[in-house]
């Protein structure tokens, strides 16, 4: 971390960046959160740790309105975004310094909490340096232990891989924390019958407080202004009445990000009520894969997506209930 | 709020008498916006189209609902009477009652429930609808046509006689087609090449028509009016401009195994030729399939006995780009392969052929200089047979479900012709049905079969079997008869079924023309507008279209050039003005629309914006209406929903939507 | 709040057809007397591909049992390409709701030409039948809009 911070301040203090976009130490032991720097003093606040989770590449699109270049670490899952963001033209690659900075998994404390693990007073374990697989905790009830991987986000147990796609230099290193195949939930959910599916979504969706924190996140989910605020389809935000309206939203939103959607699972972290959003665009990405070949949206910056461009042999809709 | 009027048409009793028209009428009131309706016999009549113009002027009416037939048939026309009454004419919906509804349903309840609902989906979207300005487009005042045959040559001199400017674009080395391999043509019997010939001179002279042989389209963008076309001049290795035409490279050449086109593969000609002596341009190309230089470097002797030193191996394709106000497609026709009609055995005996390859064999300049003869041996045939609708009015997938039209007239003349020419041949010619119609077509028939004697047989032939003795076994039926017959032939001729040329599908996609499961070009009405394709600025002409022929074709070419001309001789058009718009405050710039518009219609431009007090440049999509043609990719493409398509907007789709299913 | 609805089940079907092939195809289904259910409702929209899938989505949340959608043939779209990109997007969706436990048969494309009036007539003869085998659109209704 602290290699992090010293190279920060030299691009500052060399007028390379005007700014940095990190994280700093949040009011408990897990919650840092998304900050600009701007002198070498407010970087002394900077944080990186196992729980930075959060994707900084949809900031840099306010950021890339700002004077000056801005510094940013990512970590290899969000350079995808970063680079769906410049496809997209919403980010400007010439105002931007990209850090990649190393990822050894990202850490949920939902599920530390779900471990019956309460009264967090401070976790170590959790810096990319630490040579350790264990993560222990000093609880107001005294020390608990528990496994580096048992407490990571779904996300990087499908992990995309150690490699940034894009950056100005690296620093420190990745581990591969891939360690459970990425469409097993999805199949899973195939496998259902329509009635059970209908009841697990039913269930999942039920819980939605159309908060939008999901699209605020979204790195794929950035207009200016969302459909859903717009008087453009008459289907402006109101109280949720009914059941239709979040399986619109949710539906709608996943479309909206098909074949953009990095799969950063950005969407199921901030989730207030824990609803796995990630189901929702995982399984287009699945079947853009199975339909029209292998596509990793921000695998670069210049291929035009899947729903942007065609096959003269494309499967017809008809493949959906012919697979019965 | 609008104020709407609600007109329902009885269509006679084509509406009336499965919707109950006072009832639509009645429940119009009880819509959002309607303050007038009305019932009447015939709403396109006169009288009719009076009283929409009325009560436009009287009630105020903002927009106007008519229940009638399909929009496809009479929207221009209340479109037109609602501008006379001084209302826009995009204020106008139509609800298809006609077509959607009183004729398949038989029920008058149930006909008139769907007729009241598809008149609430009317209301409902026209209750959103905005007036809309058509812009102007310029038209270039030149031609296209797609296929030197008889079709496109016909064309062309109709539209260049008119004094327009005609491009042809012929993708073998000589304008012509298929006309100028046949022999003689029914029913006349005039020799073929004598009438063909003075029109492809004449076109070739003609100051205003420019011919592009060897070539082919590569490339369409545009649309009617402003079209913009890639030719690929294909290297033809000879100087157009110093080939004198004496034909001395095709005698030196030494390459000279390659099958003639002209002659349907029945003969060789060198590999610098010209494919026929009437050819236009007479100017020899080289294949370079077969060039001993052009694949091997060595030889050249074409260049070393070319006086005029036209030879040039290095010449490459070149792309000519030019501008057309009209397209007329001219592609023509090939017989098709006869791959699956084995039990004809086309493949495997030589002495069975098709009417096309009859036509070079008859032909003097043909393979056998005009004699008949059988190719396997030369010998003269004694006994001919000629089978009918080989591939057509085949009702498994084999063949083609169409009939090919021709060839009951051109078997008539091959028949003819033979039992003039050789008396002690016998014909005999088995067919389904014979097609006769058409001027003086029976007659010929039955010269063929009464001053002729030639023999027909109503039935099909089931097998030719090649025989030892190097005869044909014919065994087919006679249905009248209702027996077996086995004939042994010296020649059996195939009436072989006629299909669009190969490419034509291609083309059609680069013009995004409409085309039928049979890669037939269709039109944009099977009986009003038969030589127009449904898109605009792109005619038809030919067999193209449909089988055809020779007399038919030329009129449809000179019908096809006359709606050319009507629509060069106009200098600006009226472009649709349902077209994509972008709401710049929602636009996130992202390219997406960019991606799926087929017309290159988007650009980006960085705009200053001012989002509720907030300034900044933003790179915004920007949507040139000229060259959009409204198909609306862009707005689903859009996540933002900034992108919308004027008379079909969000949200007056979803309007259609709610009342459809309220 | 359920009142038994003893009435025989009709259901709502919105299709969608492009104005120069399906609608036409619609047209000569109409003018050749090809009978199919006056379920079907048809809304004329330019291309296949200016159907978003929130039309589709707003049909099934205000009742309507199934969703058709008509198109040119591939190949043969009138703004050329279009008809590729509903294809994709039509299929996304489909199976989308597909996975979220909506009965496949409630929607359905098909690609039907301005010369295919029998193909319109059939497929919509097809496509309600289907609808009635699978009933009432209880999984995706807003309940609000019942009448």
């Amino acid at each position: 971390m602290q290699e992090l911070v010293n190279r920060a301040k030299e691009l500052l203090a060399d007028g390379t960046v005007t700014r940095v976009l990190g994280w700093k130490s949040g009011d408990l032991a897990y919650n840092p959160e998304p900050a600009y720097f701007e002198t070498a003093e407010e970087l002394d606040n900077f944080v990186y740790n196992g729980f930075c989770g959060a994707n900084l590449s949809k900031y840099m699109i306010k950021a890339s309105k700002l004077e000056g270049k801005t510094l940013v670490f990512l970590k290899p899952c969000d350079t995808y975004s970063f680079n769906q963001l410049i496809k997209e033209h919403r980010v400007d690659r010439e105002k931007t310094y990209i850090i990649g900075i190393g990822c050894k998994g990202k850490l949920d404390i939902e599920k530390i909490k779900k471990m019956g693990i309460k009264g967090i007073e401070t976790i170590s374990g959790i810096n990319t340096e630490d040579d350790t697989e264990v993560l222990t905790i000093q609880t107001v009830y005294g020390e608990k232990t528990c496994k580096y991987s048992d407490a990571m986000f779904e996300r990087c147990h499908v992990c995309k891989g150690k490699e940034h796609k894009i950056h100005d230099e690296l620093i420190g290193e990745s581990k591969d924390t891939k360690d459970k195949e990425r469409f097993e939930e999805i199949e899973k959910i195939e496998a259902m019958s329509p009635e059970e599916k209908f009841a697990f979504f039913q269930n999942e969706l039920s819980k939605c407080i159309r908060c939008n924190a999901c699209r605020n996140v979204c790195p794929a989910c950035s207009c200016l202004k969302c459909v859903f605020d717009s008087n453009k389809f008459d289907s402006q935000q109101k109280a949720n009445v009914d059941s239709f309206e979040e399986k619109m939203f949710h539906i709608i939103r996943a479309f909206h990000v098909a074949g953009r959607c990095t799969d950063c699972g950005e969407c199921s972290r901030v989730c207030p009520q824990g609803i796995p959003l990630h189901l929702f665009n995982r399984k287009f990405i699945k079947d853009i894969n199975e339909f029209y070949g292998d596509f990793q949206a921000g695998e670069d910056a210049e291929t035009n997506g899947p729903l942007t461009s065609f096959t003269f042999e494309d499967v017809e809709p008809s493949v959906v209930s012919e697979r019965g | 709020m609008q104020r709407i009027g609600v007109f329902v048409c009885h269509c006679g009793s084509n509406i009336a008498a499965t919707v109950d028209v006072n009832k639509v009428k009645e429940m119009a009131l009880f819509e959002p916006g309607v303050v007038h309706t009305e019932e009447y016999q015939y709403m396109c009549s006169e009288a009719g189209q009076a009283k929409v113009i009325d009560a436009i002027r009287e009630k105020n009416l903002t927009g106007v609902v008519i229940c009638s037939c399909s929009p496809r048939m009479h929207e221009a026309t209340f479109r037109k009477a609602a501008e006379r009454a001084g209302l826009n004419p995009y204020m106008i919906e139509i609800a298809n009652i006609r077509e959607h509804c009183s004729w398949i349903h038989k029920d008058i309840k149930e006909g008139t429930e769907k007729a009241v609902i598809l008149m609430r989906a009317a209301v409902a979207k026209v209750n959103l609808n905005a007036p809309l300005k058509p812009g102007e487009s310029r038209v270039t005042k030149r031609a296209l046509v797609i296929g030197g045959g008889i079709a496109g040559i016909q064309t062309a001199l109709d539209i260049a006689e008119a004094g327009y400017e005609v491009d042809i674009v012929e993708k073998t080395p000589s304008i012509g087609g298929k006309m100028s391999q046949l022999d003689k043509t029914f029913p006349t019997l005039d020799c073929s090449a004598c009438i063909l010939t003075p029109k492809m001179v004449e076109a070739a002279a003609h100051e205003k028509i420019n011919i592009y042989t060897y070539s082919e389209v590569e490339k369409v963008s545009g649309f009617v009016g402003d079209f913009t076309v890639d030719i690929r001049k294909k290297a033809r290795f000879v100087d157009m401009d110093k080939c004198t035409g004496c034909g001395a490279c095709m005698e030196k050449c030494p390459s000279k195994k390659s099958l003639s086109e002209f002659n349907q593969g029945l003969s060789t000609r060198p590999a610098i030729y010209i494919p026929f002596a009437q050819a236009i341009p007479n100017v020899p190309v080289i294949d370079p399939e077969a060039c001993i230089k052009l694949k091997t470097g060595k030889c050249g002797l074409c260049a070393t006995v070319c006086q005029a030193k036209a030879i040039d191996y290095t010449q490459n394709d070149e792309i000519i780009t030019e501008k057309y106000g009209a397209i007329v497609v001219a592609t023509g026709f090939d017989t098709i392969k006869l791959d699956n009609y084995d039990e004809y055995a086309y493949s495997q005996s030589k002495d069975v052929i098709t009417s096309l390859e009859l036509e070079r064999i008859m032909n003097a300049a043909g393979p056998t200089k005009g004699h008949l003869e059988r190719l396997s041996d030369g010998k003269a045939p004694k006994e001919m047979v000629f089978i009918q609708c080989v591939g057509s009015r085949c009702s498994d997938n084999r063949g083609k479900s169409y009939c090919s039209k021709i060839c009951c007239m051109y078997t008539a003349k091959h028949a003819m012709l033979i039992r003039d020419k050789y008396p002690d041949v016998n014909v005999t010619v088995f067919y389904i049905d014979v097609r006769t119609p058409g001027k003086n077509f029976d007659e010929f028939y039955r010269r063929a079969v009464e001053q002729y004697g030639v023999n027909y047989v109503k039935g099909q032939v089931g097998k030719v079997i090649p025989q030892p003795n190097g005869k044909l076994l014919v065994r087919g039926v006679d249905l009248l008869d209702n027996k077996q017959i086995l004939k042994e032939a010296d020649m059996v001729v195939l009436a072989t079924a006629i299909e669009p040329s190969a490419d034509v599908r291609k083309i059609a996609t680069m013009l995004t023309a409409s085309i039928d499961t049979n890669n037939f070009l269709t039109e944009a009405h099977a009986k009003l507008k038969p030589v127009e394709s449904p898109t605009a600025g792109i005619f038809l002409s030919g067999v193209c279209q449909g089988p055809k022929d020779i007399p038919e074709t030329v009129a449809q070419a000179g019908a096809a050039a006359v709606k050319a001309i009507g629509l060069l001789a106009k200098d600006k058009l009226l472009t649709n003005p349902c077209t994509a718009h972008s709401d710049t405050l929602f636009c996130n710039g992202c390219s997406s629309c960019a991606n799926v518009c087929p017309y290159g219609a988007i650009s980006y431009e960085n705009k200053e914006v001012n989002d509720h007090g907030i300034r900044e440049v933003r790179r915004v999509a920007v949507v040139n209406n000229a060259l959009c043609q409204g198909c609306g990719a862009c707005t689903v493409t859009c996540p933002s929903g900034a992108m919308d398509l004027q008379g079909f907007s969000n949200r007056q789709i979803i309007a259609e939507v709610d009342a459809i299913c309220r | 709040m359920s009142i038994e609805n003893k009435e025989e089940f009709r259901p709502k079907i919105v299709a969608f057809c492009c104005n120069w092939c399906s609608y036409a195809g619609a047209d000569l289904a109409g003018s050749s007397r090809l009978n199919y259910p006056a379920d079907v409702k048809i809304i004329r929209v330019p291309c296949s591909c200016r159907v978003n899938p929130m039309f589709i989505l707003r049909a099934f949340e205000k009742g309507a049992d199934g969703v058709i959608m008509c198109g040119c043939h591939p190949g043969d779209c009138h703004y050329s390409t279009g008809n590729y990109y509903a294809r994709r997007r039509m299929t996304l969706l489909f199976s989308m709701l597909d996975y979220i436990g909506v009965e496949n048969g409630r929607t359905r494309v098909e690609w039907v030409s301005a010369a295919e009036g029998v193909k319109f007539s059939t497929t919509m003869n097809e496509f309600v039948e289907k609808i009635y085998s699978l009933g009432e659109n209880v999984r995706l209704g807003d309940l609000r809009c019942k009448n």
